[in-house]
């Protein structure tokens, strides 16, 4: 049956996308290690370090999409499960520092004996075990989302207000994070790293190695995503997002989808978190800010929201763009950012990927497509009405 | 404590009333203190004294600190100074000048402590005594807050005296103060604890509890009932104080959400450069005030005045640009109304921070705002009680637009039912467009009054937009009246967590209140009956 499964997610694009990941994860460690720095097909480690990010970036857009292409709930706090993610990672590697901090604590990180605090506290127990601390990337953000989800999905609320709450959530996060009694290094975070599984994580081998990690998680959490949407359950998923009234009356229990979407969608963005933050060397509470998950968003909507291969290819395209503007034109950075927002918003609405799979249809087209969805919206209203009244 | 004492009737003094005079002249008493011993001395001073004339003060306290000389040649006395090897001769009455004698022309007249003693109850007495009010109210203040023994009979004295009902009521309190760090009988002290157990106040509860380990042990619980009281009055107060404070936030967040609770509750666009338009206002101050430095500084005071309508005019027309440009196109589709008008925000960001630097600008805030007045046990600034009374006239004012005037009908007739308002001859495109305008305008008024308590910076908007949503959604989206309610609890909510568990986990719990507050009422405190809860 899991074969099945898995057999049916390989439809042609994903394949050819699975396979580009793999052989990125091949191609790009190899040429930063094996040629020579003067080589013209040398990738300088920065370089590499770079794309890392960006694949991090691309499975947090592609665990947005999950949820907002495919269930139709907007999350505006996807920030806050990456970098919880993160943090649950983070965790691990400063409990690996030992004894080789500036206070050389053989078992409080730095900040806590500056802080004065005399033991370790219970939620940091059991983060000096990898398999413990990969564990949590997947469980704590898991759990949050589930938590929050099973609340707001049973109380239906949804569309806007859903938005909005889970900015609330990523916020007052954000600010629980900014206190140093909380216990995960207030204002600066965790940093300086020293070692992952033994390895330095400075060094050219690991950097190639969490590189390579980078991609093939992202195609494996691609792999799934595309069997999770090309099953019946993610023909549901899809009905759901567009007439979740219909789905509920036709005996589903679209609670329990949302839930289980928004559940896996977390677990990827804390993979992505987990991921991000040993090869950025370090993680505070400044991921948790709003404006990062919406920066979030535009990826996906950029790359095309409802395709799996869009919001990685958005990820990769805004970033590589904000890493070159920031660079040379760093003045005119939030106006290409703010630009690229209205953008794709008015004449792209299904993004890139959207709009080559469904051809370059005319602004004729594309009118006749916003107007069928704001009737769609209206027709929505009597059914959803008459269940009102029947409830 | 002396020092303290004389500094406070020095101050006292330097603005009190032109001189004044009754009684007797009280130059030849100076002029006998020249052969007086200690215990004469102490009885001329008493004479000066009952002469009334505050004009003598000045040297009264020289005496004090042995300032006091007589010129040997014709025993007249002068307050003296030092100046160089020769010392300025100074007239202790009327203070003019009397010429430079060199040191040995003149004798320091000698001061022991029971004469300084003498000497400070003859100022004390002055004061009190004195025919300006503010004078004597300021005296028996200053006894007050620092209660002595020897300002006793002097209170007694001037309270037999006072005709002013307020400031012998003053007189009254200062006298119970002293009475109880005095010798007086126990009957006295009792009443005098009953006096200031109704007084109240952070000071007698001071006083009160600073005596109750000295105190005899039979006024104990006179005492103990008296800090009692005045505790649980202070209780009071300091809830008022906590109620005003969170009015005074919950009206921040009214002036910040107001404009939003037209975009986002009445139009149902998630306008994420609410914040953007709110800084825009801010910046239309500054500039206001720019100009005004620069060519009118008179007008100054006037500046907010101006610059309300400037804010408004400048926002609005940002907000009718945008409508007209993008937001038109996204109608029906919410969620991207959120893409783009975040997109938006960045942007004004941007060009202000272009225009105007990342740094904070100073506005400045005009007279009337500045400084505080008591009320009762607590203080209010007057730039906060100028914020709540502006936010809530913005309110008003703006809940007379939608439901009395004839833009108001056209826009909550367009909400309602769009195809129907067209039908019947509404130009739907123009109204949307002049309310979205309104709502912007509404947040660069709200910027005008946020510029005066917050920092002028790009990013001034940032930290309104969520507090601003939080406070729409709570209230119920749709409804103005829910965000006034919405607005102030939340802002008295956050001021009552505040002082149990810091103002971070305050607000974090706040949020998340809200949080589950909306699974509870997904549509707010007020939601909206009808076919607009489905759009």
């Amino acid at each position: 049956m899991i074969t099945g499964f898995i057999l049916r997610a390989l439809e042609g694009k994903i394949v050819v996308a699975i396979a580009i990941l793999i052989g990125v994860a091949i191609l790009v460690p190899a040429l930063n290690l094996l040629t020579s720095p003067d080589s013209a097909l040398h990738i300088p480690t920065y370089a590499m370090a770079l794309m890392g990010k960006y694949l991090c970036y691309a499975l947090l857009a592609l665990a947005l999409d999950l949820v907002w292409g495919y269930c139709g709930i907007l999350s505006l706090g996807h920030g806050a499960f990456f970098a919880l993610g993160g943090y649950a990672m983070g965790m691990y590697l400063m409990r690996q520092i030992g004894s080789r901090g500036t206070y050389g604590n053989p078992l409080l990180p730095d900040f806590m004996v500056f802080l004065n605090w005399k033991e370790l506290p219970w939620f940091w127990y059991g983060f000096d075990h990898f398999a413990f601390a990969m564990l949590m990337v997947l469980v704590v953000p898991g759990l949050l989302a589930f938590v929050f989800g099973w609340f707001a999905f049973r109380s239906r609320v949804n569309g806007v207000y859903l938005s909005i709450i889970t900015q609330a959530m990523t916020y007052a996060l954000l600010l629980a994070f900014f206190r140093n009694d909380m216990g995960f290094g207030g204002n600066n975070g965790l940093t300086d790293f020293k070692e992952i599984l033994g390895f330095n994580v400075q060094a050219g081998g690991t950097r190639a190695a969490l590189f390579a990690m980078s991609a093939i998680m992202l195609a494996l959490c691609l792999l799934v995503a595309s069997a999770i949407t090309r099953s019946k359950f993610g023909k549901v998923l899809v009905g759901v997002r567009d007439a979740e009234s219909r789905v509920r009356f036709l005996g589903f229990r679209v609670e329990n989808i949302k839930l289980f979407t928004f559940v896996v969608s977390a677990m990827f963005a804390g993979i992505a978190g987990a991921l991000f933050v040993p090869q950025v060397g370090i993680i505070n509470p400044g991921e948790f800010a709003p404006a990062n998950s919406i920066e979030v968003v535009v990826w996906t909507a950029v790359g095309g929201r409802g395709t799996l291969i869009g919001p990685i290819i958005g990820a990769i395209l805004v970033n590589a763009g904000k890493s070159y503007f920031t660079g040379a034109f760093p003045e005119i950075w939030l106006f290409a950012l703010g630009g690229l927002f209205i953008a794709v918003t008015l004449f792209l609405p299904r993004g890139i990927v959207g709009t080559i799979q469904h051809g370059f249809a005319g602004r004729k087209a594309l009118k006749a497509a916003v107007e069928a969805e704001k009737g769609r919206d209206a027709g929505a209203v009597p059914v959803a009405r008459q269940v009102q009244a029947a409830e | 404590m002396p020092i303290r004492f004389f500094t406070l009737f020095f101050l006292i003094f330097s603005f009190a009333a032109p001189a004044f005079s009754q009684g007797a002249d009280p130059k030849p008493l100076f002029n006998q203190l020249a052969d007086a011993d200690f215990g004469q001395a102490e009885s001329i001073v008493a004479q000066i004294a009952t002469s009334g004339d505050i004009r003598v003060v000045p040297a009264l306290e020289a005496f004090a600190e042995g300032d006091l000389y007589f010129r040997k040649a014709d025993k007249a006395v002068f307050v003296a100074k030092p100046a160089g090897a020769q010392l300025d001769l100074i007239d202790p009455v009327t203070a003019e000048s009397a010429g430079q004698v060199a040191k040995g022309a003149v004798t320091k007249i000698r001061v022991n402590n029971t004469l300084r003693r003498a000497i400070r109850a003859a100022l004390g007495g002055l004061t009190l005594m004195s025919p300006d009010r503010s004078v004597r109210l300021a005296a028996a203040d200053a006894i007050l807050l620092s209660p002595s023994a020897e300002a006793l009979d002097l209170v007694e004295a001037a309270i037999a005296k006072e005709t002013d009902r307020d400031v012998k009521f003053r007189m009254e309190e200062a006298r119970a103060v002293s009475v109880l760090s005095s010798d007086r009988s126990l009957d006295e002290k009792r009443a005098a604890i009953q006096t200031m157990g109704n007084l109240g106040g952070r000071s007698a509860l001071g006083i009160l509890s600073s005596v109750s380990s000295t105190i005899d042990p039979s006024l104990k619980a006179d005492l103990d009932a008296a800090i009692k009281a005045i505790q649980n009055e202070q209780q009071l107060w300091d809830l008022a104080q906590n109620v005003w404070y969170g009015v005074s936030l919950g009206s921040v967040l009214l002036l910040a959400a107001i404009g939003l609770a037209i975009t986002f509750g009445v139009m149902g666009i998630i306008n994420m450069a609410h914040g953007e338009m709110v800084m825009l206002g801010a910046y239309s101050t500054y500039v206001v005030q720019e100009v005004i430095r620069s060519h009118a500084p008179g007008l100054f005071d006037w500046s907010l005045t101006i610059a309300l309508p400037v804010a408004f005019l400048v926002t609005g027309a940002v907000g009718f640009v945008v409508e007209r440009g993008i937001i038109r196109f996204l109608y029906g589709r919410p969620l991207e109304t959120l893409l783009a008008t975040w997109g938006v925000s960045l942007i004004l960001q941007q060009t202000i921070r272009s225009i105007f630097g990342p740094t904070n600008k100073e506005v400045g805030n005009p007279s009337w705002m500045s400084g505080s007045f008591p009320l009762g046990g607590m203080t209010i600034t007057w730039n906060r009680m100028w914020i709540v009374i502006f936010s809530l006239s913005i309110f008003f004012a703006l809940l007379v637009v939608m439901k009395k005037s004839a833009f108001g009908l056209n826009m909550r007739a367009v909400t309602q039912n769009r195809r129907m308002a067209s039908s019947m001859g509404i130009r739907t495109p123009w109204v949307d467009a002049l309310t979205f305008a309104l709502g912007s305008g509404i947040a660069g008024i709200a910027g005008v009054a946020l510029s005066q308590i917050d920092n002028v910076s790009p990013n001034l908007g940032q930290s309104y937009i969520i507090d601003s949503f939080m406070v729409v959604v709570f209230g119920g989206v749709g409804n103005l009246w829910g965000t006034l309610v919405g607005a102030l609890s939340l802002g008295v909510l956050n001021k009552f967590l505040e002082p149990s568990v810091g103002a971070v986990l305050g607000k974090i719990l706040v949020l998340v209140l809200i949080i589950l507050f909306i699974q509870k009422r997904p549509r707010g405190l007020f939601a909206l009956k009808g076919r607009a809860i489905e759009a």
